[in-house]
């Protein structure tokens, strides 16, 4: 094994792990604003890639140009995503609302099948294609741009939640809902904007993979698995957490593919994260 | 609130009464993945099963084709044949529990179910039951080796295919000097690929192959690059993959990002027949090998595809008959003949009808040399083709007396196509 392979084994996890990251952020951002664990986050990914794919099919815009319309678009589905179903079982059990977002999950995957069908659908000849060669390791351009996006969507979102007056008022609100509005912050608009901002991560993420990763209505279902791992390693509703733990995975999953077994892959991700729950249970960055 | 409930059960006696319909006619539970990653597939199977009944219930004048002269089974006094679809969801345990709720509503036999897992796993349910269970299109050599005796098989396993391909590349070998002799085998998870990999694996060592690489992945997988980069790194003259479509999809975007180029691809059908593969991949599918029991270029020597063909479109919604619908469409109306052959609906009758089956080559719309079981439940007659990827097309190049195409060797690399 020469080193050259194990060079491009930690550039393609990265890479893979940036993406990974942006997702779990998401997943993260909801969670740690109002304690709902939101079991669609993989449906919400395939919604995003496939709006991704129709304004390139119907409209012709790479997928390139059509993020803010895609973020907009899954800003707004967050916020219905709210309006009509979250904020009536805010307060309800929490199996109440895991069967509620699983619930979700369920018709979002049976609408896109009855509307779309269950066919794979790639974004043909999309402006970022082809590959760097740095000698002899390999980058894929549509894979490296991804990451870049994801990487650069992550520290917006970073400084968003730390330095902005909102961003701040989503922290309070996160920290004691009560103590927020008693100070003016109204929290059902914050939860809004908060579902709003998860889901445009999802969709940042969903339409840089439309350059590479095909779609179809179960695409979802494997990266929001990784999302879930992601956010329970990097600690529940830490973001930055998430994005050492995305990048964890990322690189576990590619080197111990490379240089022990691909067929154990998820194994070596698995057992760090139970590592991590059994030593560390409120993972590497949670404060719960 | 008694007379709501007694109008819910009258609506309901309502509804149900056509589906319970007649005692004389034939029920047939049929089980497909119509939802999940698969699920496509899967309704292109019941089209082809739908296209089945249409032959079978209406009178069609289709030269040499079974059944299709007279309306319903003359055997049984012109039963028609009525099917109960459920949605095994690709996962084995639903497949038993649909297939359990079939067998309370009184089918005759079961039909389906593309996923060799859930075959496994539902037609123990129907043995234990006593009733027939027939396969058109699960490849899992182990489905035909476990001593059933109510599971038939129409179509090839992988073994058989694997056959095909290694008969193929000795006779590459021998005609063209080429020396492929180290193999790199990939293949996903699940009971089929599983099956598939290990198939590949045991005979290649038979016959004197070097198998260099082998690699199992978790089924619909996120990544698939290091995977690729180990075959990269060993470059086995011939790559033998063993992946559903999302992961064919994958591995080759994946191959074209690190630039591997394997001199041969010959795949173990699947995701690189599906009906989606060519036309969404477009040129990163040229070259591309893979094992079939149908291309539709056999039309021309098998003129009723043509007649099919146009049934199926009526029924799948205008999508042209593939591989999978062909084996689907084979097996169920292979079943048909054998309940028409018992004339009852005596799940033992049935079974037994089945043993004898012998129906002719020329009576299909796939190559195989006919049905006929043999005493594991697995038809002895099928045969298989090899098909490359060519200027967008499926060009069937192997055996060499069904050829329409020559074979493209080495398949193009990245930068030319």
């Amino acid at each position: 094994m020469t080193v050259e392979i194990i060079l491009q084994a930690i550039v393609t996890g990265l890479m893979m792990g940036l993406i990974y990251a942006l997702i779990a952020a998401g997943l993260s951002l909801i969670f740690g604003l109002m304690g709902i664990v939101n079991f669609a986050h993989g449906e919400h990914l395939m919604l995003s890639m496939f709006t991704s794919f129709w304004l390139w099919s119907l409209l012709g815009l790479d997928p390139l140009f059509s993020v803010p319309i895609t973020i907009l678009l899954m800003a707004v589905c967050g916020v219905l995503t709210h309006y009509l179903l979250i904020r009536y079982i805010l307060k309800a059990k929490m199996l109440i609302q895991i069967c509620a977002t699983f619930g979700l999950s369920i018709f979002i995957r049976s609408v896109a099948q009855l509307l779309w069908t269950p066919d794979y659908r790639i974004v043909e000849n999309p402006l970022m294609e082809g590959r760097i060669e740095l000698g002899t390791i390999y980058i894929g351009q549509p894979q490296l741009f991804a990451s870049l996006i994801c990487l650069l969507a992550f520290v917006g979102l970073y400084w968003f939640v730390t330095k902005t007056e909102t961003g701040l008022a989503l922290q309070a609100t996160a920290q004691d809902r009560h103590a927020a509005e008693v100070l003016g912050i109204p929290s059902d608009k914050m939860f809004a904007l908060g579902w709003a901002i998860g889901l445009g991560c999802v969709a940042v993420a969903g339409s840089m993979m439309m350059n590479y990763f095909a779609v179809f209505t179960d695409v979802g279902i494997n990266f929001a698995l990784f999302a879930f791992v992601a956010v329970a390693l990097g600690g529940f509703g830490s973001i930055i957490g998430c994005l050492y733990a995305g990048i964890i995975i990322g690189l576990v999953e590619s080197l111990g593919g490379l240089l022990i077994d691909p067929s154990f892959k998820l194994l070596y991700v698995f057992a760090i994260y139970l590592l991590v729950v059994i030593y560390r249970p409120q993972g590497l960055f949670g404060r719960y | 609130m008694r007379k709501i409930i007694i109008s819910i059960l009258a609506f309901l006696s309502f509804i149900c009464a056509p589906v319970i319909g007649s005692a004389q006619d034939v029920k047939i539970g049929v089980i497909y993945p119509l939802t999940g990653s698969s699920a496509q597939i899967g309704k292109d199977a019941v089209a082809a099963v739908n296209t089945a009944l249409d032959i079978i219930n209406n009178k069609h004048d289709i030269p040499g084709m079974p059944l299709a002269e007279n309306e319903g089974l003359l055997g049984l006094n012109g039963a028609k044949v009525s099917i109960v679809v459920g949605d095994h969801t690709g996962k084995p345990d639903v497949g038993v529990s649909e297939t359990e709720k079939m067998l309370n509503d009184g089918v005759h036999a079961m039909y389906g179910a593309y996923f060799s897992s859930v075959v496994a796993a539902a037609s123990t349910v129907t043995e234990r039951a006593g009733i027939p269970f027939v396969n058109g299109d699960s490849a899992s050599p182990k489905l035909t080796s476990r001593g059933l005796k109510y599971f038939f098989r129409v179509g090839p396993h992988d073994g058989m295919f694997t056959q095909l391909m290694f008969e193929f590349i000795q006779d590459f070998n021998m005609k063209n000097n080429a020396n492929l002799n180290t193999l790199g085998i990939l293949h996903e998870d699940t009971l089929w690929g599983s099956d598939s990999g290990s198939t590949q694996n045991k005979m290649a060592k038979e016959q004197g192959y070097e198998v260099i690489e082998k690699i199992s992945y978790k089924a619909s997988t996120t990544t698939l690059t290091s995977e690729v980069q180990r075959l990269k790194a060993k470059d086995p003259d011939v790559l033998l993959p063993s992946q559903y479509t999302a992961d064919a999809f994958l591995f080759l975007n994946t191959a074209k990002e690190l630039d591997y180029n394997p001199k041969l691809l010959i795949a173990q059908n699947a995701g690189y027949v599906d009906p989606t593969f060519i036309s969404t991949l477009g040129d990163k599918a040229e070259g591309v090998i893979s094992r079939s029991p149908f291309n539709t270029d056999l039309a021309k020597t098998i003129p009723m595809i043509g007649t099919i063909n146009k049934i199926f479109k009526k029924h799948s919604g205008g999508r042209d008959l593939s591989d999978v619908p062909a084996r689907a469409f084979t097996g169920f109306m292979a079943l048909a003949v054998a309940i028409n052959n018992a004339g009852s609906t005596d799940p033992d009758k049935i079974r037994e009808a089945l043993v004898n089956l012998d129906i002719p080559g020329e009576a299909l719309i796939v190559p195989y040399r006919g049905v006929k079981f043999g005493p594991d439940g697995q038809n002895d007659a099928v045969r298989g083709v090899l098909m490359q990827v060519q200027n967008g097309k499926y060009c069937t190049v192997y055996p060499y007396e069904l050829a329409a195409c020559d074979l493209v060797y080495p398949m193009p690399t990245w930068d030319q196509k």
